[in-house]
């Protein structure tokens, strides 16, 4: 313990951070400091320090003492190695692709291991083991050479370093076996090449194989080729003379079970990783988004707020290229976190402002190094030197720390926000509370479907749900306003001391304007009365209305000079219905050529047609005014071109098709709901700075970028997140590591400026298995995805997919190549944290946004491409691998009193094949909610949820289950409500039950199989990437 | 037939009309050597309560291009049952209606003393008046108090089923619609943008919303699109062009069904449906909220307020009586019509400016006002404009809009004057009859015998651009016309109508002969009901060689004083002042040198018959008169001066030309008084009327017994009497005017005798006040020639054989 830590913890004990108690602290030990306008509004506790296993990082008496402490990694230096995964798929024979289109490949036979077979597929061969036992005697059999090491190998599947090493693995010895059985049935030991390279190099490859090849052989025999085998590929095909597999072996089907299992991969995580993660070290890898884990920031930003695809850099650009690893980062500025964990605390530095980097502008932090006595500082992104401001000078202790470290949360977190002054407002005037502004398209779609009706009914109680927060004593509210439009705009003056609503129609719709000065925005608790007097009105009003052609540029140019007039910046929720073909800017013109999607001209339907939503959207993006969409559809209203304002203003996108009020009401509802409650931040610019060497280059998401920098958005909210691709295009070294500072520039749902500042140190490696070590696949995915997405509107469909196939092959190859040891070419061998990489590429290759074909409407198509590119790291994941939830199988709970914790039923692979007749099932992907009803389910349980007596009887129409006073029906609703909860739309759940014709669509999400011609199963894709891999490496 | 005095009275009184000449010369040679124009005031809606209620159509002469009214003059065959047309001799056989017709049975419009008479028509549909309310909000607090108090007792004065609309204006303009419940619902506009009727109607929702606008209910054929901006001369929708008679063939044509009833729209509502609601809004009417940066003046939106107004009616109730009443409370100052711009510093334009073109937003205001008017005119809706502002208002951009639609306009300080109060409840005044005293939509014709033509007209009117073989070359007022419309009419609004003799001179007329002069008005009366109204008039025909006595017996110079006034500010309207008061001159210089009598070059021999003696008088008062003369006048008055001067009857314009000076004294009852400063004497009171003020003028010693306070004295009740005795009599000015005048007591040396003082003929200055011996009078200081000198230069000039 050094005198800081200790002193820490008493800081720990005084109620606040005040000066007076520095001065106590200090007391005698120097003079107290330099009275600086310290104020932290968040009364919190900094994460401790020192935590139980490790020294603090920053109490070293060393002057670096981040330098020292990454010098010496807590690893032992082979523990480097055993951190991947290499699978072997043993018997792979060159010949089995020869120039094979990918969709053929599931008739290769698979040379895996020998597997347990499905029944019915062959008979088992006679004098041979049933496969379970063999299977077992197979581990049995390998696992002392497997493991020579034994338990005190580090090597099972987890690719963390750091103190998560210290505590006992799973992987480790026993531990292994019920893992690996578990996730791959019949898988033999040989696959997991779970030696350090070293290992590798030494241990002998021969044994497993032939092993393998024993089993091989004996299983190839009992494959004959399959009916539907073309006669001449059955054959034996040449392959290299290396190849030590018979040929014959090929005929056989692979097992899916046996391959890398995502689901496995989230449950060993989260059985080892759970809990605490403290942020204390640099190139730290995070725990998977899917673990539950408690952020403790001790100097780093959360993995909930930035989350990079690579935690060890690699030192040279090279080195970078020849691995094909893309390196970015999925920031979610705002991300909600969990329970226990500490939101970013405000630091006002009053009249001085953040203390910022002289040269490049970055903002203190962590990192900066204080010199000169604790005159001057040392920034770590330009490496420049900046003079102290004298109102934040303080004396630096024995180890070159300053005393007020910890007093200080821009000195000792990694996130954390600051006060603006003046000079960050809008032309330096401090903003005003952002206000909400509803739209409403009132034509005949909007009425007739019920949505005009249900939202005004609903609007009382949406918006108590506004974010209120108070700032500087005097709360903060947050103001509204209402413009309906169908061929008109009308404006509504709310003013608390009106008898009654004023309505304002604006008719010139070629030259929007704001037709009123004060009354428009307005509290709406004041207003209360007249809101709902309006409420009332506007339903009748427009009861009768028979029109059909709409606008919409205009209606969005109304609500942008409202808030232009109000002089605040705000956000607009559309709720539009129809393609806008009123005469009006904006007009746009039908162009529903589903045909097209999956040709090479799908980038003509998937662009604008016009750039003038595009324009508006930066005219908003300017201003600040966020607009959100809310599009309830029942025919084309061209999205690729009007989601562009949600697009460059940061908004979202939400799509109900056929919109109904009685089946879709809740869910609209719900979303917009909880679309007013997230958005927490305004007219935000976020610029990301990093240390020399690398820099970013790419941006997606929604947001409007007016040079190449700065990333401008006029409202985020906690859902979405940025995605930032970086270029390393200079040598690094390990000392300095990788340093990132991502700094945003907002106004409060209060109205204050403020800074939100995220820190993030990354690791340097000069070896390339140190890079495999570190990935963060799921962030990786979030990476390509957007890109793939992204690159849709301006290249061709195959060309991506060959692209996506083509790099994840050199990823693979690369690790083969460089990092595996040596062993015959027919063998995939994975990186541990690549393992799932063929797998989320085969689904995202399948995913709505990036192949929806002509099954689905270039709407729903842009909907997908727009929610993807806000998707954070956890939303991706679930979107390219669906959550199949076996419901049936969850556990009752005792009494209805207990439904609140019922525990969710683990998921289960996202295949057909666990699907199981007399089973219910929940999918989802975050977008869409499937309940899959097995036709044998009992009837009693079909009885307790859905009131009928056999599944045939059910009302697939309706998306809400009933509401039934029985244990099984709340048991269903509430797990399906904790579903939901954890996504960020309100998902709409739809029945299906087998054979219906809704089943084609909920097949498409089983993400492993096939489905139609243009997909690949995940077994055949593996297949056909390791072909691809193979040609790499020859 | 006694004096010709009398004559002129009698026609008057029948016939509402007034001509230069009541005997004609009978050659176009002699007619223009006689100096003043044969012209007339006509008053086609002249009340006159002994008018009888006729149901029928009138009887029209059969010739196509003549169809004249079957009147007095004409010639009557009773056993042949037919008429001869006293315009085109045509013989024309009476409708089977008349079968019954004999020398004791005659209708009523062959009677002589109906020689004015009217008809109304009822198969034609009836509608009642629209009224849109243009209300500037730009004003102060306690001015939209009053303004709105003013607007919503108007509701109460407003026939029951009269429709009507209000739209606001600041930097905006609102349509309101009315009669919604819950919600106040209102139409917005950008107040910089003119709009077309079209996109009025587009952005009012009024294009197809269920019929519920105007547009597409007039059935095809009958006129072109109602929305249409109109030209001006095009014949206006509903009127068939070229068709001399709209009664009779053409509109028995259209019957009931030519217009469909249109449903009120939303935004014009009757009177007593809205009336509450309409009530409650205009009590919540607001300023225009908007703020005004220092130094600048509010962004006002006349110019849109108004094309909205015109583009709404034009839309929803074309060639329907309407007035759009424009209440102004400043200049335009934004968009469309701006006056100037909202820099202070930049004041309103003045005559200086406009003589030295730096009035940069004129020409482009008045442009768009008389787009606007020409609309409006095309449609039958009258503008009305009400400014009060203590500074210009942008009235003589804004002049053509009630000068061609026959609109109001009135001009004060504030709407909290009684000036404006009184005039604004006048403007719903109702006649013996109860019936209000305006027409809407009036289309005035003139019908000439083949002697004469006509040359125009000056009056609140626009020409229909018909041509007919009796229209003039030469133009004089609006002219190349033989008709014109007045969108409205009051029942003083008295046009001038000049003609020409077109007789050569060697053809001469039979003995006896007469010329006829036909005025067929019809208009929609405020009942909704179609009248016409048909004045038929002759006159002798004499030859001025050897009959110029007797034409210059049937001057009358009053008559010709105001034809003159019309001329002269008609002409100054366009051309420099100085041109025009040389030409006044010249005018005058002639009429005497051919009516006088005199020896060549001795003025003192220089005499006048006594009907000429008034008029050079009249020329002098004339050439000081606000209508020729703009010093100390900013334009907007001067535009104001001169819109009364050409729709007054002869009284009223003659009072404007030369006001009246009542003197009241202990001498002996009131009495006229010469307006001359030699009547300013200290033992009176006087009383002038300007027409456009009301002067009580204290003498001196009165103005000190006043102030001695001696009318409160019980033995000085004479005193008091003699007060109250000029202010009785101007409250009788004041309560049958319109507009209201200005009402000032003054005395003297009081600031305000100003307007006494400027009115009188000098003969008493500080030049010349001491060589006449101080006889009494008070002096006024001024560099101008009095009647005196005038006169003797025109006695010189008028001699002068050089001249």
């Amino acid at each position: 313990m050094n005198p800081n830590d200790q002193y820490f913890q008493q800081q720990q004990q005084q109620p606040g951070y005040g000066a007076p108690q520095l001065g106590q602290n200090y007391g005698g030990m120097m003079p107290p400091p330099p009275r600086t306008p310290v104020m932290v509004n968040q009364p919190q506790q900094f994460p401790p320090a020192n935590g139980p296993q490790n020294m603090n990082p920053y109490g070293q008496p060393s002057p670096r003492p981040p330098m020292t402490q990454y010098g010496h990694s807590p690893l032992p230096p082979q523990a480097a190695n055993p951190n991947q995964l290499a699978q072997q798929m043993g018997g792979m024979n060159l010949g089995t692709f020869p120039s094979r289109p990918p969709m053929a490949s599931n008739l290769l036979a698979s040379p895996m291991p020998p597997q347990s077979l499905a029944p019915g597929i062959a008979p088992p061969r006679p004098g041979l083991m049933p496969p379970m036992q063999q299977q077992q005697q197979q581990m049995r059999h390998v696992s002392p050479q497997q493991y020579p090491n034994g338990p005190g190998m580090d090597n099972m599947g987890h690719p963390v370093n750091g103190q998560q090493f210290n505590s006992p693995r799973p992987p480790t010895g026993g531990g292994f076996l019920p893992t690996q059985t578990a996730g791959f049935p019949g898988h033999p030991p040989m696959p997991f090449q779970q030696a350090p390279l070293q290992q590798h190099q030494q241990q002998s490859h021969l044994p497993p194989t032939q092993q393998q090849q024993g089993g091989y052989d004996s299983m190839g025999s009992r494959y004959p080729s399959s009916p539907n085998y073309p006669p001449g590929m059955s054959g034996p095909m040449p392959g290299p003379p290396s190849q030590p597999m018979p040929p014959q072996q090929q005929a056989r089907r692979l097992d899916p079970d046996q391959m890398p299992s995502a689901i496995q991969v989230m449950e060993d995580d989260k059985r080892t990783r759970s809990g605490p993660f403290a942020t204390n070290q640099k190139g730290l890898v995070p725990p998977l988004v899917t673990t539950p884990y408690l952020t403790q920031d001790q100097g780093n930003s959360g993995p909930r707020f930035v989350r990079s695809s690579m935690y060890s850099v690699p030192a040279l650009p090279d080195m970078m290229k020849q691995t094909a690893v893309p390196f970015g980062l999925v920031i979610c500025p705002f991300a909600q976190l969990e329970e226990g964990e500490q939101a970013p605390p405000v630091v006002d530095m009053g009249e001085l402002g953040p203390v910022r980097c002289g040269r490049c502008k970055a903002y203190m932090c962590p990192f900066m190094q204080f010199i000169d006595g604790g005159r001057r500082f040392q920034c770590p992104f330009c490496k420049a030197t900046t003079e102290v401001p004298a109102e934040y000078f303080q004396h630096l202790d024995h180890t070159g720390m300053r005393m007020d470290k910890y007093q200080r949360p821009e000195l000792c977190l990694g996130s954390y926000e600051f006060v603006g002054t003046k000079d960050y407002c809008r032309n330096n005037v401090f903003p005003k509370p952002p206000a909400y502004i509803f739209v409403l398209d009132v034509s005949y779609n909007n009425v007739k479907s019920g949505l005009v009706h249900l939202l005004c009914q609903n609007i009382k109680s949406i918006l108590q749900h506004l974010p209120r927060e108070s700032v500087g004593g005097q709360s903060g509210t947050s103001r509204v306003g209402f413009i309906t439009y169908s061929k008109e705009v009308h404006f509504y003056n709310i003013k608390a001391s009106l008898a009654q609503p004023q309505m304002m129609v604006v008719g010139d719709v070629e030259d929007m304007f704001m037709p009123l000065l004060d009354g428009f925005l307005c509290d709406p608790v004041e207003s209360e009365h007249i809101i709902d007097q309006l409420m009332v009105q506007i339903p009748t009003m427009f009861a009768d209305s028979r029109e059909t052609e709409t606008i919409l540029g205009p209606a969005i140019k109304a609500g942008l000079e409202a808030l232009k007039a109000a002089d605040c910046v705000g956000k607009l929720l559309v709720f539009h219905s129809s393609l806008p073909i009123a005469e009006a800017p904006g007009r746009l013109k039908s162009r529903d050529e589903r045909k097209l999607l999956g040709t090479d001209k799908e980038k003509t339907v998937l662009s604008p047609q016009t750039t003038f939503y595009n324009q508006i959207g930066q005219e908003c993006a300017g201003f600040g005014c966020r607009v959100d969409l809310f599009v309830a559809n029942n025919a084309f209203v061209d999205l690729a071109t009007i989601g562009q304002v949600a697009r460059l203003t940061g908004g979202q996108v939400y799509k109900y098709t056929y919109f109904q009020a009685d089946l879709d009401g809740e869910r609209l509802v719900e979303d917009v709901r909880r679309n007013v409650e997230q958005t927490v931040a305004f007219d935000s610019i976020m610029r990301v700075r990093t240390s020399t060497g690398v820099r970013p280059v790419d941006f997606y998401g929604h947001f409007f970028m007016s040079n190449t920098t700065d990333v401008e958005t006029a409202g985020i909210d906690s859902d979405q997140a940025m995605t930032i691709e970086i270029k390393h295009d200079d040598k690094l070294t390990d000392e300095d590591g990788v340093y990132i500072q991502v700094a945003l520039l907002f106004t409060s749902p209060g109205g204050q400026r403020r800074l939100r500042i995220h820190n993030l140190a990354l690791s340097v490696c000069t070896q390339m298995a140190d890079l495999y070590r570190s990935c963060d696949l799921d962030t990786v995915m979030n990476l390509l995805m957007k890109q793939s997405v992204t690159k849709l509107t301006e290249s061709t469909p195959k060309q991506i997919r060959d692209s996506l196939i083509n790099r994840s092959a050199q990823v693979l190859a690369c690790y083969r190549k460089n990092c595996a040891s040596p062993s015959s070419p027919g063998q995939l061998i994975l990186p541990e944290c690549m393992k799932l990489l063929p797998l989320y590429i085969n689904c995202l290759l399948n995913c709505d946004a990036l192949s929806g074909g002509s099954d689905m409407s270039i709407d729903d198509r842009t909907f997908n491409m727009f929610a993807v590119q806000t998707m954070h790291v956890g939303a991706s994941l679930a979107y390219l691998y669906p959550r199949l939830v076996p419901l049936l199988d969850a556990s009752a709970p005792a009494s209805p009193s207990d439904q609140d914790d019922v525990v969710l039923p683990s998921p289960v692979r996202c295949t057909g094949d666990k699907l199981r007749d007399d089973g219910v099932y929940v999918l989802d992907n975050g977008i869409h909610m499937f309940l899959w009803i097995g036709l044998s389910v009992s009837p009693e349980w079909i009885h307790g949820v859905f009131g009928t007596n056999s599944a045939a009887q059910i009302d697939i129409d309706r998306t809400k289950l009933i509401e039934l006073d029985n244990p099984r029906s709340q048991q269903v609703r509430s797990v399906i409500t904790q579903l939901r909860s954890t996504r960020q739309r309100h998902m709409r759940l739809t029945l299906v039950r087998p054979r219906d014709k809704l089943e084609f669509v909920f097949r498409k999400f089983l993400v492993e199989d096939k489905h139609g011609d243009a997909s690949s199963s995940y077994v055949d894709f593996l297949c056909h990437l390791h072909k691809e891999i193979r040609n790499l490496l020859n | 037939m006694a004096t010709f005095q009398e004559y002129i009275q009698q026609n008057e009184d029948r016939d509402g009309v007034r001509f230069s000449w009541n005997v004609w010369p009978s050659s176009r040679l002699e007619a223009t050597r006689l100096v003043v124009n044969l012209a007339c005031l006509y008053t086609p809606l002249k009340e006159k309560p002994d008018l009888p209620a006729i149901t029928y159509d009138p009887v029209m002469c059969t010739r196509g291009n003549c169809k004249a009214i079957l009147n007095p003059l004409c010639q009557v065959d009773y056993r042949g049952k037919l008429w001869l047309c006293n315009f085109c001799f045509q013989r024309n056989p009476f409708p089977p209606q008349y079968a019954g017709i004999s020398e004791l049975n005659t209708p009523a419009e062959l009677h002589p003393q109906f020689s004015t008479i009217e008809y109304t028509l009822t198969r034609s549909q009836t509608l009642p008046p629209i009224f849109l309310l243009v209300v500037d909000t730009c004003v102060d607090e306690d001015e939209l108090m009053t303004l709105k108090e003013s607007l919503q007792m108007s509701l109460s004065l407003l026939p029951p089923n009269a429709l009507i609309g209000l739209i606001t204006f600041g930097k905006m303009v609102q349509v309101h619609e009315l009669g919604c419940d819950g919600i106040a619902k209102s139409y917005v506009f950008r107040g910089t943008k003119d709009f077309s009727a079209k996109q009025v109607q587009d952005m009012l929702g009024l294009g197809k919303v269920g019929g519920a606008g105007g547009g597409g209910n007039i059935p095809p054929g009958q006129m072109g699109q109602p929305g249409m901006p109109g030209m001006p001369g095009q014949p206006g929708p509903g009127m068939p062009p070229g068709s001399v008679g709209p009664m009779g063939g053409p509109m028995g044509a259209r019957g009931p069904g030519g217009q469909s009833v249109l449903p009120p729209s939303r935004f014009l509502q009757p009177v007593h449906k809205c009336d509450m609601y309409l009530t409650d809004l205009l009590g919540e009417l607001q300023r225009d909220p908007w703020p005004v940066p220092q130094g600048k003046r509010p962004l006002r939106s006349t110019g849109s307020a108004l094309s909205i107004a015109v583009g709404l009616l034009e839309c929803t109730f074309p060639n329907t009586g309407a007035r759009v009443m424009l209440f102004a409370g400043g200049a335009c100052s934004q968009g469309p019509g701006m006056v100037l711009n909202d820099d202070l510093k930049q004041p309103i334009r003045s005559h200086h400016d406009i003589d030295k073109d730096n009035a940069k937003f004129m020409k482009k205001a008045m442009k768009h006002y008389e787009a606007l008017a020409s609309r409006a005119c095309t449609n039958g809706h009258a503008i009305d404009i009400y400014a009060c502002a203590l500074d210009q208002t942008g009235l003589l951009e804004m002049k053509s809009c009630c000068n061609t639609t026959g609109g109001h306009l009135v001009m004060g300080d504030s709407f909290g004057s009684s000036l404006f109060k009184q005039t604004f409840q006048r403007v719903f005044a109702k006649d013996a009859r109860n019936e209000y005293k305006m027409a809407f939509n009036a289309l005035m014709e003139v019908k000439t015998s083949r002697e004469l033509k006509v040359c125009g007209t000056i009056g609140p009117c626009i020409s229909m651009n018909v041509k007919g073989p009796n229209v003039s070359e030469t133009e004089l007022g609006i002219g190349g016309t033989s008709q014109w419309k007045f969108c409205a009419l009051g029942t003083n609004t008295t046009p001038a109508v000049f003609f020409e003799v077109v007789n050569q001179h060697g053809a001469p007329i039979p003995q006896g002969g007469r010329g006829h002069i036909q005025f067929i008005t019809q208009y929609q009366h405020s009942s909704g009901q179609k009248r016409v109204r048909v004045t038929t008039i002759a006159r002798n025909w004499a030859d001025a060689v050897t009959n110029l006595p007797n034409i210059t017996a049937g001057f009358d110079q009053e008559a010709a004083a105001v034809l003159m006034a019309r001329l002269a500010a008609f002409r100054a309207d366009s051309d420099e002042g100085p041109d025009v008061l040389r030409w006044l001159d010249r005018m005058l210089i002639r009429l005497c040198q051919k009516f006088g009598g005199y020896s060549k070059d001795d003025p003192n021999s220089f005499n006048i018959a006594e009907n000429f003696s008034l008029y050079p008088q009249f020329m002098f008062h004339l050439r000081r008169s606000q209508f020729l003369q703009v010093f100390n006048n900013s334009p907007d008055e001067t535009t104001f001066y001169r819109h009364m001067l050409n729709r007054e009857d002869l009284t009223q314009a003659l009072i404007m030309v030369q006001p009246i000076l009542y003197s009241y004294s202990f001498h002996g009852p009131p009495e006229p008084v010469l307006l001359d400063s030699s009547s300013i004497q200290p033992d009176r009171i006087l009383l002038m009327d300007t027409f456009f003020q009301i002067v009580i003028y204290h003498g001196e010693t009165i103005a000190q017994w006043r102030a001695a306070g001696y009318q409160n004295l019980p033995e000085y009740e004479n005193f008091k009497q003699l007060l109250q005795a000029p202010v009785d009599d101007a409250q009788d000015i004041l309560t049958s005017r319109f507009p209201m005048p200005r009402y000032i007591d003054t005395e003297h040396g009081g600031s305000q005798a100003r307007f006494l003082l400027s009115k009188v003929n000098p003969s008493q200055t500080h030049n010349n006040m001491f060589t006449y011996g101080g006889d009494g009078g008070a002096p006024v200081l001024t560099d101008d020639v009095s009647l005196q000198v005038f006169m003797e230069h025109l006695k010189k000039l008028a001699v002068s054989s050089t001249a």
